[in-house]
């Protein structure tokens, strides 16, 4: 066989584990001793940050965990857990596998019918949630759930008149947990240390782009030695700081604020609501930090948006630095020594321009932050490592543990997803596609074995991912391996790669490109209604509504400008200046998970929307210059609603070589 | 309206008449509101919803009539000692104080409850600061019933609309009142933010124990939260009683639709 492979060193055999710290439970119990009083994870409660240290949080747990207990709960039970991220939900998950059970997080907008397939396939047990919200869902699923016995809610508010007896809140379980205790000295003890490194710690539901969710086991061994390898790597210490923001169901958020909190010591934080991460963000100012490429845009399109407004010889400089920045960096990434003056006026820029700026976004004190989930575009990547930020791309899935990949410090490049960390193996098929094999390799999909034998080979995860290795070892994703496909002439055809350019634009929100056995590439598109909006309210463009403002020929305008530069920056890179989009049309609606169009991560199901728009996609390759349309549309209650629009289509300019075509 | 089993009445309003000049705002309205419940008035514009509140809260006095509150008569009151007595109130036009931050804006609620010093006060020292710190911390609670926590430093005049009823919502909730006089909370709202507004209003009656008149137009809003509704037409109560009852009311259905002549 031929194959390219890589592997990250290994300093020792990569997945030993000591037996006495082999679990999550015994792990916090040790840092609740050597690290006592040292802030394990700080809520914003009431406006007011609210510490918990290591002691606390085993504390805490314990009661959780007794609590259960006191109800029946029995080893190998499955927790479901429900709500935004805080701290008595990370304790009940340290809770449950005290006990030798195994939380189960799922994502808390999830609509009714999602959750019930979850929780039925996990046979849940026991289920902790955060509030009345997840209360109502719960109960509303429940006939369907049989194995579903107790429900443990967080938030008592609006819950006072529930009179259902399965029902509890998360005090009068911990009373429960304290009386239990009297009359069981020693039980959580002796609990914890039945434990192994091999028993299952976490059940994560992968969203899935396809079909239903599928179950992720991981077990102790997997995530704590993945943990370790990556904070030996990276040089993560206990004095760090994370935010806690993305769905506790996410394997990410399960590696970086609990997982990696636990081994290395450092401190969790969990935002007061969804709406303030972004200030709570600036007043913990984390040391360590992680953003899907979509946080990263928003953030940027936040900035721009206010630099746009601002006094015009301050947006003069604002820009000129920005720009300065860009063209340090940019020699920088290529290891070239910038101009002296450059150098100089950079230093000048740090005071007047990237410190403020960093200072404001909340992130003058990372170390090491981290993109991952989607490609990043080059120019947004670029943005934050230009202001001295250490943005890395990171690769992995839940399957490996969440980690697979990142890029060294000092040896960052735009279109790599870095080196395997130690311990870990990349190899490439004959087929292009990516498969690996490390320590963190799942232990199969819950009750799914037919899955497991498609993705699990020999001990290798299949990625699905389309992906090279270069001649310095680093990966670099080129796409879905089932996603790339051939125009009808021949030619290479990457869609993600083609959308993640024209999202780069601030104007454009989320992209669909078609092209598999067509003649070209055509592209379905949705604004973004924050940046068009703001666009169109300084050009004194009224508009009613989402669908209204996505059909002005002038917004037509501005994107087919965007979409003209991706197809002129195509043409620089061969092989696919033959795939520039010929075609667009701006979407009445923005893509939604709750129409499946997405999944809760927010990445596009190709199949479903091309399937969906089918009428859209012939009338892009048709002559016509609009399409009628009708949408379906589910509100987060699970009602369902229909929409009707006339969308035009519209044509971008061919540019160099392939307009020849 | 003394029906049994019914909780005593907060508030009794018997008889009252205003009139503006030549203009017969209320002619001779009574209506009883009992302890912990959320009533509606509705009716037609013009029909003196307003000013019925308005003479309730004590900013305009009613030419005849009598209003008990808590069992005592208090026709007559000014507007500052009727908020004494734990009558509190939001605005048909949202009456916020534009330049100042929401949590600002929430705190001048807790004014009455506050006594203190000048000179303390000004130094933030002491019992001053103390107080400071109580009055913060009851604010903070009723930011995070409304979920407001996100928008807390913002200057109120920057706030969408419906965000600016829920701030001054929470104003009104910072001074504990017994009565809380809603004038069209969900006036000029989206699906929605009405859906919302009705989730907070029931919130706070079910939290705080708060009972509540309020004044609404949309009927369907009207019919999901109050068990209570008085219905008015020129001045006059035209009907009184549960949802159901005043729907169906054809005197409601008159005013709303016109009298058929057949």
């Amino acid at each position: 066989m031929t194959r390219a492979t890589t592997a990250g060193a290994s300093v020792r055999p990569a997945d030993s584990l000591d037996p006495a710290q082999d679990t999550f439970p015994k792990l916090v119990v040790d840092n609740a001793t050597r690290l006592a009083d040292k802030v394990a994870i700080r809520e914003k409660h009431l406006g007011i940050w609210q510490a918990h240290s290591w002691s606390q949080y085993l504390a805490e747990s314990r009661l959780i965990a007794l609590g259960l207990a006191a109800l029946g709960f029995a080893r190998g039970d499955r927790t479901a857990v429900i709500g935004d991220n805080r701290p008595p939900l990370y304790w009940a998950m340290l809770a449950t596998q005290a006990l030798g059970g195994v939380p189960v997080p799922l994502y808390q907008d999830s609509i009714e019918k999602e959750m019930q397939f979850i929780l039925d396939h996990a046979e849940a047990r026991f289920a902790v949630v955060e509030d009345q919200e997840q209360v109502d869902k719960l109960l509303h699923v429940r006939a369907e759930c049989p194995r579903l016995e107790y429900i443990v809610y967080e938030d008592p508010r609006g819950l006072r008149h529930y009179q259902e007896p399965f029902l509890l809140s998360l005090a009068e379980l911990k009373e429960r947990g304290a009386k239990f205790a009297t009359d069981n000295p020693g039980w959580f003890e002796a609990e914890v240390a039945k434990g192994a490194g091999d028993d299952l710690a976490v059940i994560c539901y992968t969203s899935g782009t396809t079909g239903q969710p599928k179950g992720a086991m991981l077990s102790h061994r997997n995530l704590i030695v993945t943990a370790r390898n990556a904070i030996e790597r990276e040089g993560l210490r206990e004095s760090d700081e994370v935010v806690a923001y993305l769905p506790m169901a996410w394997v990410g958020d399960h590696m970086f604020s609990f997982s990696q909190s636990v081994v290395a010591g450092f401190g969790t934080n969990c935002p007061e609501s969804a709406a303030t991460v972004l200030s709570d963000l600036k007043e913990i100012g984390p040391t360590y930090f992680f953003a899907p490429p979509r946080i990263w845009e928003n953030i940027l399109t936040a900035v721009m948006i206010r630099v746009d407004d601002a006094w015009a010889p301050k947006r003069a400089m604002i820009r000129y630095f920005l720009d300065l920045a860009r063209r340090t960096e940019r020699a920088r990434l290529a290891h070239r020594v910038p101009a002296l003056a450059d150098r100089l006026l950079y230093a000048l820029g740090r005071v007047l321009v990237y410190g403020p700026l960093r200072d404001n976004l909340g992130m003058r004190r990372i170390r090491v932050a981290y993109t991952a989930g989607e490609a990043i575009g080059p120019e947004l990547f670029e943005f934050y490592r230009s202001l001295g930020i250490n943005v890395k791309q990171l690769y992995g899935m839940t399957e490996s543990s969440a980690l697979i990949c990142i890029q060294k410090d000092g040896d960052v490049k735009l279109d790599t997803v870095g080196t395997p960390l130690p311990g870990v193996e990349v190899c490439i098929t004959e087929s292009g596609e990516v498969i690996v094999r490390s320590p963190g390799v799942f232990l199969g999909y819950y009750k799914n074995p037919e899955a497991t034998q498609q993705t699990l080979e020999d001990g290798w995860i299949r990625t699905g991912d389309a992906g090279v290795l270069d001649r310095d070892g680093h990966l670099k994703i080129i796409d879905r391996a089932r996603d790339v496909g051939r125009l009808s002439d021949g030619t290479l055809f990457a869609p993600k790669y083609l959308e993640n350019k024209v999202k780069f634009s601030p104007f454009v929100k989320e992209a669909v490109c078609v092209g598999d056995g067509r003649p070209h590439v055509v592209a379905l598109l949705n604004i973004d209604l924050a940046a068009v909006g703001n666009w169109a309210e300084r050009r004194n463009i009224a508009y009613t509504s989402y669908a209204d403002l996505a059909q002005k020929a002038e917004v037509y305008d501005l994107v087919r400008h965007e979409v003209n530069r991706v197809n002129r920056s195509l043409v620089e890179e061969g092989d696919l200046a033959g795939t520039q989009i010929r075609k667009f049309l701006l979407l009445h609606k923005e893509l939604d998970a709750d129409d499946q169009e997405m999944t809760r991560t927010r990445k596009v199901r190709r199949g479903f929307v091309a399937q969906k728009y089918a009428p859209l996609i012939e009338g892009l390759y048709s002559g016509v210059d609009h399409v009628n349309v009708e949408a379906q549309v589910t509100y987060e209650d699970g009602r369902v609603g229909m929409v009707r629009a006339d969308i035009r289509i519209a044509e971008a300019e061919v540019a160099g070589a392939g307009a020849a075509r | 309206m003394s029906g049994a089993g019914r909780p005593p009445s907060l508030l009794e309003v018997d008889g009252i008449s205003v009139r503006f000049g030549a203009v017969q705002a209320l002619d001779g309205v009574s209506l009883e509101i009992a302890r912990g419940e959320i009533a509606a008035i509705i009716g037609p514009n013009g029909a003196g919803k307003t000013t019925l509140l308005n003479v309730i809260s004590g900013f305009y006095h009613p030419n005849e009539g009598a209003i008990r509150f808590a069992g005592a008569d208090r026709t007559h009151l000014k507007p500052y000692e009727v908020a004494t007595l734990g009558i509190a109130r939001t605005f048909q036009n949202v009456a916020l104080f534009k330049g100042m931050s929401v949590l600002d804006n929430i705190m001048t609620g807790r004014l009455l409850k506050m006594h203190g010093s000048f000179l303390l006060e000004a130094l933030y020292w002491g019992p001053a600061r103390r107080q400071e710190l109580e009055h913060r911390g009851f604010v903070e609670q009723i930011i995070d019933f409304l979920e407001i926590q996100a928008i807390r430093k913002t200057p109120a005049g920057r706030l969408p609309y419906g965000l600016q009823k829920r701030v001054e919502l929470a104003r009104a909730l910072a001074a504990e009142p017994t009565l809380l006089l809603l004038d069209e909370p969900m006036a000029g709202m989206n699906v929605e933010e009405k859906e919302d507004m009705c989730r907070f209003i029931l919130g706070v009656n079910d939290e705080f124990g708060t009972t509540m008149a309020l004044i609404e137009h949309d009927m369907s809003v009207v019919m999901d939260i109050s068990g209570h509704v008085v219905a008015l037409d020129y001045g006059r109560k035209i009907a009184d009683g549960t949802p159901d009852q005043v729907r169906n009311d054809p005197a409601v259905i008159d005013a709303y639709l016109g009298v058929a002549h057949a």
